[in-house]
């Protein structure tokens, strides 16, 4: 994903001159092209990204279209009072990029880990919040986040994320995509989860539980006339993503529909619980001991599935 | 040369007891705190909107101005009074600071009035700021200047210092610093709060050609400002020394002013002192 974004960050700049990226000392040779051919248009601001974060909006109040790039909980928590202030209440465009969602950084331990960023960012007024989920749809955010009028938090994977989509899909800032169809289970995925819950839907089929895939790519604005649609039609919604059960896609969409007259589908939200991860291990790992694998989340949602019908 | 300097000492003088009115008349009335802190950078902000901001009314939005961003938000009527006597809004409009549904609150919002480059109010975002907007000029090869007004209990925040490194790492000669060194902070002496001295010599460490001025002195003022803006391959920082609730005797370095507002009296008291009746 990050090779994509750096792909797309370089078209991008050379299309348009008021594109500026800035990075927290990170990235080591992928920018290498960007820097030989704009180098008066990147900035390694160091491991400084409050002052990085708060340099944007400056910059963006002046007519320019910065880029800001590093690790997710360090271009979104550690800076979050300067995204607030210096960006989101002067509602200027600066387009913030985390690298390493969720658990991509498992290893590292879990000052890496970013399971609340979601949470955090989606609470910020006039704050676009869009988690791709494979290469193709890294390269259609950043494009549109390009031309969005206002902030926009992308969040990424790593690196050898596998594709979903074959060729480039439509791609729209708040408009869901639809992966598979069926009728009784609905699986909502945001962001790196998607390959994931397809399996996952795999297996439920095989279980005969007709089971439908939505890519809800946008946290915010939440896609509402798509999710109307899907609980009215599915006994069972499910959202899944690598990231808090408190706060992020699971949080957004229970926001939405306790506000709503009563719809046909019953909710489950699947993520990351309520706790850090203190042991060593791979991304894989770490989502085995939250239960994020396709089979844990089969049998999760087959569960739930059986004790409502 | 030097008549020409006491002429010009003269009207700027005129100018910030009319501010200094201003005011110590809306924090009567609106009832807000902050009065000490507006009132010891006045002198500053007189020498910058008169002498050095390239910045007109008419072209409050014009892509080539000087930027100039008021980091200490918390004394922002001291700013909206300066912008209203300059030209900006009319000066009528200071009555409504504070008021329900009002423009002018007591610490400013985005563009709320012309002439209000960035909302500050959370400590230590001037900068940052400042120095994103220093680069853009060199960016997009326009020749702005960008000043940024700290408070000297702001420097408490390390995104001050974060800025200060970087501006010097790229040489943003267009930038200059002013720390209204008024020796307060909320509720203590800021160099006792925190270790602030020797402030000078701390800018001088992160790289900024660094210099120290009565900040209450419009020929001091203007020589260092002057400085500033010849500065090549550094950025500046102005430490100037001022007098916290600067221009009425009885709230001159007396940090209860810090949070009190004016009773009707002291109003007219104040007012009587800055020929302001």
């Amino acid at each position: 994903m990050r090779n994509a974004f750096a792909a797309e960050l370089l078209e991008l700049a050379s299309a348009d001159p008021r594109v500026v990226m800035l990075s927290g000392d990170i990235g080591n040779r992928l920018f290498d092209e960007y820097k030989s051919r704009y180098a008066e248009r990147f900035f390694n601001c160091g491991v400084a990204e409050a002052n990085m974060m708060g340099m944007s909006a400056g910059m963006a109040m002046c007519g320019l279209r910065p880029v800001v790039y590093t690790i997710v909980p360090f271009v979104t928590t550690r800076c979050l009072e300067q995204i607030r202030v210096d960006v989101c209440y002067h509602h200027v465009p600066v387009i913030i990029v985390g690298v390493g969602g969720g658990l991509c950084y498992a290893e590292l331990g879990a000052t890496h880990h970013s399971c609340e960023d979601i949470a955090f960012l989606r609470t910020l007024p006039g704050m676009a919040v869009v988690c791709p989920a494979d290469a193709w749809e890294v390269r259609l955010a950043l494009r549109a986040a390009m031309q969005h009028d206002g902030p926009v938090y992308i969040r990424l994977g790593k690196k050898g994320e596998p594709a979903v989509h074959t060729s480039e899909p439509k791609f729209t800032i708040g408009r869901a995509i639809t992966l598979r169809e069926g009728h009784n289970v609905t699986l909502i995925s945001t962001g790196i989860m998607l390959p994931t819950t397809l399996e996952a839907a795999d297996i439920l089929e095989q279980s005969g539980v007709s089971t439908r895939v939505i890519n809800m790519h946008t946290v915010k604005p939440l896609d509402e006339s798509f999710l109307a649609e899907v609980f009215a039609q599915s006994t069972v919604v499910a959202t899944i993503e690598e990231h808090s059960v408190i706060g992020g896609l699971g949080g957004a969409v229970a926001e939405w529909l306790s506000d709503r007259e009563p719809l046909n589908g019953c909710m489950l939200r699947i993520g990351t619980s309520d706790t850090f991860l203190h042991e060593a291990g791979d991304q894989a790992h770490a989502r085995r001991q939250f239960d994020l694998t396709a089979e844990s989340i089969a049998r999760r949602v087959g569960a739930f599935y059986n004790i409502i019908v | 040369m030097n008549k020409t300097t006491i002429d010009i000492s003269h009207d700027l003088a005129a100018l910030a007891r009319r501010i200094r009115g201003h005011v110590v008349r809306m924090s009567h009335d609106a009832g807000a705190a902050h009065l000490a802190s507006s009132l010891s950078c006045i002198d500053i902000l007189v020498a910058l909107y008169w002498r050095f901001l390239r910045i007109e009314p008419t072209g409050a939005d014009d892509p080539n101005r000087d930027r100039f961003i008021f980091s200490k938000g918390h004394a922002s009527a001291a700013l909206y009074a300066t912008l209203a006597e300059r030209g900006f809004f009319p000066v009528e409009q200071l009555a409504s600071y504070g008021q329900d549904g009002s423009q002018l609150a007591e610490q400013m919002s985005p563009r709320c009035v012309p002439g209000i480059e960035a909302a500050t109010g959370s400590l230590g975002h001037g900068l940052p700021i400042g120095v994103g907007m220093a680069l853009s000029s060199r960016i997009q090869q326009r020749d702005y200047r960008v000043w940024v007004l700290l408070s000297d209990g702001e420097c408490n925040e390390g995104t001050v210092w974060e800025a200060a490194m970087f501006a010097t790492a790229h040489s943003l000669d267009n930038l200059a610093v002013i720390v209204d060194y008024n020796h307060w902070q909320a509720t203590g002496r800021s160099d006792e709060i925190m270790a602030l001295s020797p402030l000078r010599a701390k800018w001088e460490a992160f790289g900024f050609a660094a210099c120290e001025v009565d900040g209450h002195d419009f020929s001091a003022l203007n020589a260092v400002m002057r400085t500033a803006v010849e500065s090549r391959g550094k950025p500046t920082a102005i430490i100037a020394n001022t007098v916290k609730g600067k221009g009425v005797s009885f709230m001159e370095d007396d940090n209860n002013w810090h949070y009190r507002s004016p009773n009707d009296d002291e109003l007219r008291a104040a007012l009587e002192e800055l020929g302001q009746l």
